[in-house]
């Protein structure tokens, strides 16, 4: 099992090469420049940008920056930002905790009602429940995250307040009130982003698994479990479900760039100190040495939740052997 | 006699009968082409999605403006009609684009197998690891930079670049498809009859995959059409003034507290829209799978 991650492992340096090759080039090449808006500044000459330029290494051929560049990724160094002249592992170390919280409750929030939705849908089908979960699975899955989060700050932020002190329900800015840091005050300004994360992605799973369940029990265990004796809860818990969640590990791998996409519009949309709200604001600024960070970092980290799900698939599933 | 004629006209009228047993899934077409038809007639509106009458701004439904006015005194319901046709034309050909790439990549590297499987799967992997919404927004901000005239239409930008995101799963979907019906004899016969290479993928296999294929582009659709709304909503996909669901959006957002309806509407018809083009998708899964029985209601 080590060798086969260790395989893989060196399987995505091909892959993470071509990723970075491309970006690089693409984000290099850009006209526009990083250098934009001290060109538009008549207060700085053209003397003191092509110093910058050359400060910068923006004059050498795009082989040797990429090198440069490559060289300091392998070393641990993202290089620094143009715009806020930091290093760019600070600024993403910073909000790397932020993102993972955010992507991280929403997930749990997802599996904790996504599962018994699931079963309980593919326990009675066809039922009153089921035809129910059906449709608010179909609107779960066509609501866009982004209009979603509108509405959520529309209906609990602006229209409804607290009836006695006439206060906003939830806070949507940030992960903190001014002046406070306590867990629960972030858990607090946690519910709409989550909220606004989750719902597609309850949609989506409870379905798949009402249907990966619909398939398993037809299976002989399960009818042996049932002649058995065993209880309902049993059966459908422990027997059932075991074998119905299989392919959602592997799902839930695919899914992950998915689950980072959302993660960047709720990040925009509450003002949540994120990467993906690093990344947007570094986009309308072509500050480049952080747009590149970003993405080679969430690139990582998805291939290394890849070969997770993989090992994890294996130690679900003893049938699974890794040659 | 008449038994030949029945067959012939047997496979298309069975699966259009099925889908249509989806109530839903006729009721979704119905409805998609009336929203397609109001955004191509969009000109019959009376007002101008462009020109601006900052008199009129912020006003809520009335019987002139049914959706009410923007921040610059724009009728939102025609700023919205025509916004429709921008996000159903980059729907369309964006899925258009990525099933036609996905097909290709995927019967070649099903059907040929080897190092031009190894090749492409490996090539597909990389993608389908990218954050795609990352690689989208970065794509956008440097495609519209370009001095390429024909580029400067940020439409077409857009179509180009959600396609060349996901054409993945269109691809790995038929490469599956292949690797089983390769292996059929029917394809054994067409090449024992001297059938090529080209005339067995075209002529023989690929009909089979068209149901499939079919309800993975609906899939794709609704999609491209979620993106394209989010990146423009984002400030990176098609620019103003150019109306679409998803600047609409965006301008709404900075006046959420005043006009909080202005980002209702364009929200609401990404919504309907890609609601209808999933209930599509279900009608066809049910009416090319041999194996649903459809509940006597």
């Amino acid at each position: 099992m080590t060798a086969y991650a260790v395989r893989r492992l060196l399987q995505t340096i091909p892959i993470l090469f071509i990723i970075s090759v491309i970006l690089f080039l693409l984000v290099r090449t850009a006209p526009g420049g990083p250098l934009t808006s001290a060109r538009r500044n008549p207060n700085v000459t053209k003397e003191q940008i092509e110093a910058l330029e050359e400060k910068l290494g923006l004059n050498d051929p795009l082989p040797v920056q990429y090198g440069r560049w490559m060289g300091g990724v392998l070393t641990g160094n993202l290089g620094e930002s143009i715009k806020f002249r930091r290093p760019v592992n600070e600024m993403i170390a910073e909000r790397i905790p932020n993102t993972l919280l955010l992507v991280g409750v929403s997930f749990l929030v997802t599996l904790l009602l996504a599962i018994p939705i699931g079963v309980l849908s593919a326990r009675k089908p066809y039922s009153f429940f089921d035809y129910a979960m059906t449709t608010v699975t179909f609107i779960g899955q066509s609501i866009p995250v982004y209009w979603l989060g509108l509405g959520l700050i529309v209906v609990f932020y602006i229209t409804l307040k607290n009836p006695f002190t006439g206060a906003h329900l939830f806070p949507v800015g940030g992960m903190n009130t001014q002046g406070k840091s306590d867990l629960l005050d972030t858990l607090w300004h946690l519910v709409l982003p989550v909220a606004a994360l989750s719902l597609g992605w309850i949609a989506w799973y409870s379905r798949f698994l009402r249907s990966s369940m619909m398939d398993v029990l037809h299976e002989d265990y399960v009818r042996t479990a049932k002649a058995k004796g065993a209880k309902e809860n049993v059966v459908y818990y422990k027997h059932a479900l075991r074998n119905a969640i299989l392919p959602l590990v592997t799902l839930i791998a695919l899914d992950l760039p998915s689950l980072f996409a959302g993660a960047l519009f709720v990040e925009t949309i509450f003002a949540w100190p994120g990467m993906g709200r690093l990344f947007w604001d570094a986009a309308k600024g072509r500050d480049y040495p952080v747009l590149l960070g970003v993405v080679m970092i969430t690139a990582a980290l998805i291939i290394a939740a890849n070969i997770l799900a993989d090992l994890a698939y294996g130690w679900l599933n003893p049938q699974v052997k890794y040659e | 006699m008449s038994e030949p004629r029945l067959r012939e006209s047997g496979l298309t009228q069975t699966i259009l009968r099925r889908f249509f047993k989806h109530k839903l899934a006729g009721v979704a077409i119905a409805a998609l082409a009336f929203l397609a038809l109001t955004s191509v007639f969009a000109f019959v509106s009376p007002y101008s999605p462009t020109v601006q009458e900052p008199a009129n701004k912020f006003q809520t439904s009335s019987a002139q403006h049914w959706f009410g006015t923007d921040e610059l005194g724009r009728d939102l319901f025609t700023r919205i009609l025509y916004g429709g046709r921008v996000s159903l034309a980059v729907g369309l050909f964006s899925t258009f684009l990525s099933v036609a790439l996905g097909v290709v990549v995927g019967s070649l590297s099903g059907y040929f197998g080897g190092w031009i499987d190894s090749i492409l799967m490996r090539l597909t992997d990389a993608f389908l690891t990218f954050p795609a919404i990352f690689v989208l927004i970065i794509l956008g901000a440097y495609l519209r930079e370009q001095q390429v005239p024909w580029l400067k239409n940020s439409v077409v930008i857009v179509v180009i670049i959600i396609a060349a995101l996901s054409w993945m799963w269109p691809a790995r979907l038929v490469r599956g498809l292949f690797l089983v019906l390769r292996e059929r004899e029917f394809v054994a016969a067409t090449r024992a009859l001297g059938g090529s290479d080209l005339r067995i993928i075209v002529r023989h296999i690929l009909p089979n995959c068209i149901g499939p294929i079919l309800v993975s582009g609906t899939l794709q659709m609704a999609y491209a059409i979620i993106t394209e709304s989010g990146l423009s909503y984002l400030g990176f996909g098609v620019q103003p003034p150019t109306p679409t669901w998803g600047s609409i959006l965006a301008t709404a957002q900075n006046h959420v507290f005043r006009a909080p309806w202005i980002a209702f509407y364009p929200g609401l018809m990404i919504f309907i829209t890609v609601m209808t083009i999933n209930y599509i998708g279900d009608g066809l899964r049910d009416a090319f799978d041999p194996y649903v029985v459809h509940a006597e209601k």
